[in-house]
């Protein structure tokens, strides 16, 4: 077991005075190997929890760079990391918190190739991720490397944490069998959440964590905990495991799989037809008249808008779509391309047969067309 | 049986922004039916195309899994509690 250093026991010094932790617990703590998958707004009240009370060795699975876009609820990161590569901006900040702490850095997308021998090398794995196949895929991982999951998932104003793949418990499979077909559920990015809100979630899972290494009070396994920010209500639900579970009740699965494809994510959730946003300017800049709706919400519409667009949000497709001119061409876009291609293939089912989808939405519009446009 | 449906924040909008439905039903099916009578919208996104559950959503009457005591046949007493809750990702 490690030895604490004199100035570790200072440091640590509000921990052992609890008996639940003490030298011994907090050796264990020191001794324990930690990987939390996603360094985003989950991730970063994660990192921070478990690099302050000590956990060993800390391993951060992140291939994304700070944008200026993930400072309202990315608490990690500072102004002056924006650009920079989340897992050295994170490093450099959870060694100055804690000296104490090894911080590994793996700078790589999780995915079916990596993931076993990447979790087989750590105690505990902490799901911080931001996408249903990353989500099936680090739950999957667990149940075949034995390791316990600490779930936390979060969306505008509610969260859900739980611990999964422990012995006894269930999976995230047992709870949700399989995930959404893609653009039903919007993104953080697309809906919004509360900056908070992570960080609520997150410290629920660094708690989780923190017991798990201690073994001490009872941990959220068979239990789904639901946060609603804005009633400002914790309450928890039972999980059960199911013996159906293709992962840890009748072990069907045995490997990983592509979950990319089996999520749908890789794959447009229409093929509909689509226009790049470079093309279309080139053509509105010969002076052609183009017939543009947007299908984003008002407050998206306020934030930036492409000039001559139209305002038809989604929701009121059904009752407004007699006003698009079905004889002339119509692009659609919205943030990034998935209302908009729903939007499209609607469209076309009541005989737009001349509607396109604008690849990239506003998002590439903004980066290949107008640079003025404000991010979001 | 008079019943309170939760509705999670992504659902809310379809049901003119109400988080808490009171409404009656003999059975978890028949309150469900009774919700998306009322706001039609809701429908594609509890139930699919033959009346059933969606693996992505779980519902809860009261603390349990709606799976494990009855599905949509299970029954309802007054002042139960459902709680729809659908698979988010974000992080």
């Amino acid at each position: 077991m490690a030895q604490l250093a004199a100035n570790e026991i200072s440091r640590y010094s509000r921990h052992l005075l609890l008996p639940e932790v003490g030298k011994a617990g907090q050796a264990r703590l020191k001794d324990a190997r930690v990987l939390v998958v996603g360094a985003g707004g989950l991730g970063s009240p994660v990192l921070l929890y478990l690099a302050a009370a000590g956990v060993g060795t800390l391993g951060i699975v992140d291939f994304d760079t700070v944008d200026v876009t993930n400072l309202q609820r990315q608490v990690l990161y500072g102004t002056s990391d924006v650009g920079q590569d989340k897992t050295r901006a994170a490093e450099a900040h959870l060694n100055d918190l804690n000296p104490h702490v090894q911080v590994v850095r793996h700078s790589e997308r999780l995915s079916s190739e990596n993931a076993l021998a990447l979790f087989s090398a750590y105690d505990v794995i902490v799901d911080g991720t931001d996408n249903f196949a990353t989500r099936y895929l680090v739950n999957d991982a667990c149940v075949l490397t034995g390791k316990p999951n600490v779930y936390g998932s979060i969306f505008r104003f509610d969260g859900q944490a739980s611990v999964f793949c422990t012995a006894e418990g269930p999976c995230y499979r047992c709870l949700y069998p399989e995930p959404p077909p893609p653009g039903l559920v919007p993104s953080c990015a697309e809906g919004g959440v509360l900056g908070v809100l992570p960080g609520l979630v997150g410290v629920v899972q660094a708690t989780e964590v923190i017991k798990l290494l201690l073994g001490v009070g009872d941990s959220l396994v068979g239990r789904l905990l639901l946060v609603n920010a804005l009633a400002a209500s914790f309450r928890s639900v039972r999980v059960r495991r199911d013996p159906r579970c293709p992962a840890c009740g009748t072990r069907e699965i045995r490997e990983l799989r592509d979950y990319e494809a089996w999520c749908g994510a890789s794959l447009p959730q229409d093929a509909v037809p689509e226009i790049a946003p470079r093309e279309l300017a080139a053509r509105a800049a010969r002076g052609e008249q183009l017939q543009l709706v947007d299908v984003r919400e008002p407050y998206e519409w306020d934030i930036a808008h492409v000039e001559g667009a139209r305002l038809i949000p989604l929701g009121m497709l059904d009752s407004e779509w007699p006003t698009i001119d079905a004889t002339r061409e119509v692009f659609v876009y919205c943030k990034g391309g998935v209302r908009s291609a729903r939007a499209v293939a609607a469209l076309r089912k009541r005989g737009f047969d001349r509607a396109y989808n604008v690849t990239g939405g506003i998002v590439r519009w903004r980066e290949e067309v107008d640079r003025t446009l404000v991010a979001y | 049986m008079a019943v309170s449906i939760y509705l999670p924040a992504i659902l809310a909008p379809l049901a003119d922004g109400a988080r808490v439905v009171d409404l009656e039903g003999p059975t978890v099916g028949a309150a469900v039916q009774a919700l998306t009578q009322r706001y039609p919208g809701l429908t594609p996104r509890l139930v699919d195309e033959r009346g059933e559950q969606y693996p992505f959503i779980a519902i809860y009457l009261n603390d349990d899994d709606i799976r494990l005591v009855g599905g949509f046949d299970a029954t309802v007493q007054d002042g139960d509690e459902l709680s729809i809750v659908p698979a988010v990702a974000g992080g």
